[in-house]
């Protein structure tokens, strides 16, 4: 593998709330090259957004405290960055895309307005060089029209297109790191089909790191070139994504493949994962996943598997993987 | 075939907009001129994306608004010269199950609360010294544990307060549900649950669903029949198998085909239909098919002339002007 861009190891985010303390994040680690597409799968719950929010140093704190782990961009560790340090490297060296674009946008100004401001203040362009390559960006995020758009308040846009300046707006100053959080997730599927094009494309383009979280696999399996499986907190799977969907070895990503449902086949019932996501809270002993896992023993309620290098390139954490079946 | 329980003839429904602050004015087109009927026993599904007027439907449906014009009728009778009583009758027979399960739930109210609040309104419906009995069959009926009566909604999971909301729907032995989403707030190992309970309720009770939602694989497990709907008018209906499988309205044709899928090997399917643009203003739709804008098969005549939702060879209802029976999809953009 080429030399990894960013480097996430032993990660640890915890919640304190009055009802007692969730590892949300409860160790995950992994490292993404230059023009690699990771993705994230998981439920709700899972932590994959908490561990990019922790990245990123977004987080509220409190409740949440980042307890442990480092997140390498090259040689430096971003978790240990001072706030200062690190506002010079949110945007600019790792940039995040979240769900909801029109919460992301500020409402009061142009879509013009607020690129020109992030390209002045952040690049140190001059006024009519931050608008030409305004102008440029939106059109390079497939956007009809960009000087008139550069106009327009987010509120007169599509979700969409708001998603589309969203993408401008995260590539404006050129990361390596882009963390994109279900990108497509509030998006109608035609529309979702347009934006996940363009997310592909827009990092073959730049030669950048994605780091795609989304409940969706099959969203996943277009676009990543590996995918990782978080449930509870912790790393659940990681391999190449075409094996991951293919020949899943952990049985909860057998579990998510079964319980989608397929348009080409009308099933007489779903085969669903039995029980219910776990409560963080009290999570049950052993492997979080034993109490709703076909495979589950007397091993699996005792002690937590490792997450562990089972085939070249392939990891999970599940004492009988070798018995997992799609 | 087995007797229409709902029958929407002819249905508009036109909201309009005064807006002081912007000035604008117009009416918003969410509902123009839609028919489906509803049998006995089945489920119709209703699909489209945001905006297409499916959960305006269900709500017209509800009498939760009043159409514009046009008629629903329930078991033959207008639902709009309903007396008092017939209206309570009709609320009883007709439920809703929503997307949004905290939404939908007090959240100072327990469990058992929440299920006995319909005997409430409808006074005579049971006993009140029958109504532990009634909460304990109705949570074991969707598959929850009955001691857990006395619990509030935020203890429990958003699977499990879906099942709440669906034993609420049930607590007056309706005949029909219309459910408005009902799994797509939910993670995907939950909502196949949720899908196989509402599957299994259908067969025990007998009952009828409209079956809202954006996802046409999950409609594909449970409609039997399927309309499909853009900007507020009905493009496509027919057999579920037919219009997901080999549809022939282009909007069915894309939304189909914009489903991200991999096969067993995970390689994408290709030949996707991307289509370009965005859904037109609702107050201003397009002249002629209002799917025309973003159609790669659009003519002039689709801009002068609105096509009928009629049969044309395909064995069900299509508002195209251009439907054959074997469109070939154009090649991936």
């Amino acid at each position: 593998m080429a030399e990894p861009v960013l480097e996430v190891d032993d990660l640890h985010v915890e919640f304190r709330t009055e009802e007692g303390t969730v590892k949300a994040v409860d160790g995950i680690g992994y490292r993404i090259a230059k023009g690699e597409v990771l993705a994230i799968l998981g439920e709700s719950g899972s932590g994959k957004t908490v561990h990019a929010r922790a990245i990123m140093r977004i987080l509220d704190s409190p409740p949440a405290h980042i307890t442990a782990g480092q997140a390498k961009l090259h040689e430096v560790d971003v978790l240990a960055l001072d706030e200062a340090d690190m506002r010079a490297v949110r945007g600019a060296k790792i940039a995040m895309l979240f769900q909801d674009p029109h919460s992301a946008l500020d409402p009061v100004f142009t879509i013009g307005g607020q690129l020109v401001e992030l390209l002045r203040t952040r690049r140190g362009f001059s006024k009519h060089e931050a608008k030409t390559m305004s102008t440029e960006l939106l059109s390079r995020v497939g956007i009809a029209s960009p000087e008139e758009r550069m106009k327009a308040h987010p509120h007169e846009l599509s979700g969409g297109i708001a998603q589309r300046v969203m993408v401008a707006m995260a590539i404006a100053l050129e990361p390596e790191v882009l963390l994109a959080d279900e990108p497509t997730s509030s998006l109608d599927v035609t529309v979702q089909a347009q934006v996940l094009d363009l997310l592909g494309s827009v990092v073959a383009e730049n030669d950048m790191a994605m780091v795609l979280i989304t409940h969706n696999l099959a969203v996943a399996v277009g676009l990543a070139d590996r995918i990782a499986v978080m449930y509870a907190g912790r790393m659940a799977e990681l391999g190449p994504a075409k094996d991951v969907y293919a020949s899943p070895i952990h049985p909860y990503t057998a579990g998510l493949l079964r319980a989608i449902p397929d348009i080409d086949v009308r099933e007489e019932r779903l085969p669903g994962i039995k029980g219910t996501p776990p409560n963080m809270l009290r999570l049950p002993s052993g492997c979080p996943f034993h109490p709703r896992c076909p495979l589950a023993d007397e091993h699996c309620v005792e002690e937590m598997p490792p997450f562990e290098e089972v085939v070249p390139g392939r990891w999970t954490a599940c004492w009988h993987w070798t018995e997992v079946t799609r | 075939m087995s007797e229409v329980l709902i029958d929407v003839a002819n249905v508009v429904k036109h909201f309009p907009l005064n807006d002081k602050i912007f000035g604008s004015s117009g009416v918003i087109h969410a509902v123009d001129d839609v028919s489906v009927q509803l049998h006995a026993g089945e489920v119709l599904g209703i699909v489209g994306e945001s905006g297409c007027g499916k959960s305006t439907l269900a709500n017209l449906i509800m009498m939760l608004e009043q159409p514009t014009s046009g008629t629903i009728s329930f078991r033959g009778k207008d639902v709009s010269t309903f007396s008092k009583s017939e209206r309570l009758a009709y609320r009883s027979q007709v439920q809703m199950v929503f997307q949004d399960t905290l939404g939908s739930l007090d959240p100072r109210m327990t469990i058992a609360d929440v299920l006995t609040e319909p005997y409430n309104v409808h006074r005579n419906f049971l006993p009140k010294k029958d109504w532990p009995d009634k909460v304990r069959q109705l949570l074991a009926l969707v598959g929850l544990d009955p001691n857990h009566a006395n619990r509030y909604p935020h203890q429990f999971s958003g699977g499990q307060r879906q099942r709440i909301c669906i034993a609420r729907a049930l607590a007056l032995d309706p005949i029909v549900l219309v459910c408005d989403e009902p799994v797509s707030a939910l993670d995907v190992s939950v909502q196949a649950q949720i899908i196989n309970l509402l599957k299994d309720l259908q067969e025990r009770l007998g009952l009828a669903y409209i079956f809202v939602a954006h996802d046409l694989s999950v409609v594909r497990q449970i409609a039997d029949r399927v309309a499909v709907m853009y900007l507020g008018q009905v493009v496509e209906t027919g057999d579920e198998a037919r219009v997901l499988l080999q549809p022939s309205h282009p909007y069915t044709q894309a939304l189909v085909s914009a489903l991200p899928e991999a096969d067993d090997a995970g390689v994408i399917k290709s030949g996707r239909i991307i289509l370009s643009g965005d859904l037109p203003n609702p107050a201003d739709p397009p002249s002629g098919c209002r799917f025309r804008t973003r159609c790669w098969m659009a003519q002039q005549k689709c801009a002068d002339e609105e096509p009928a939702l009629i049969e044309r060879g395909t064995g069900r209802p299509t508002k195209c002007h251009f439907v054959t029976p074997t469109v070939d999809a154009p090649a991936a953009v």
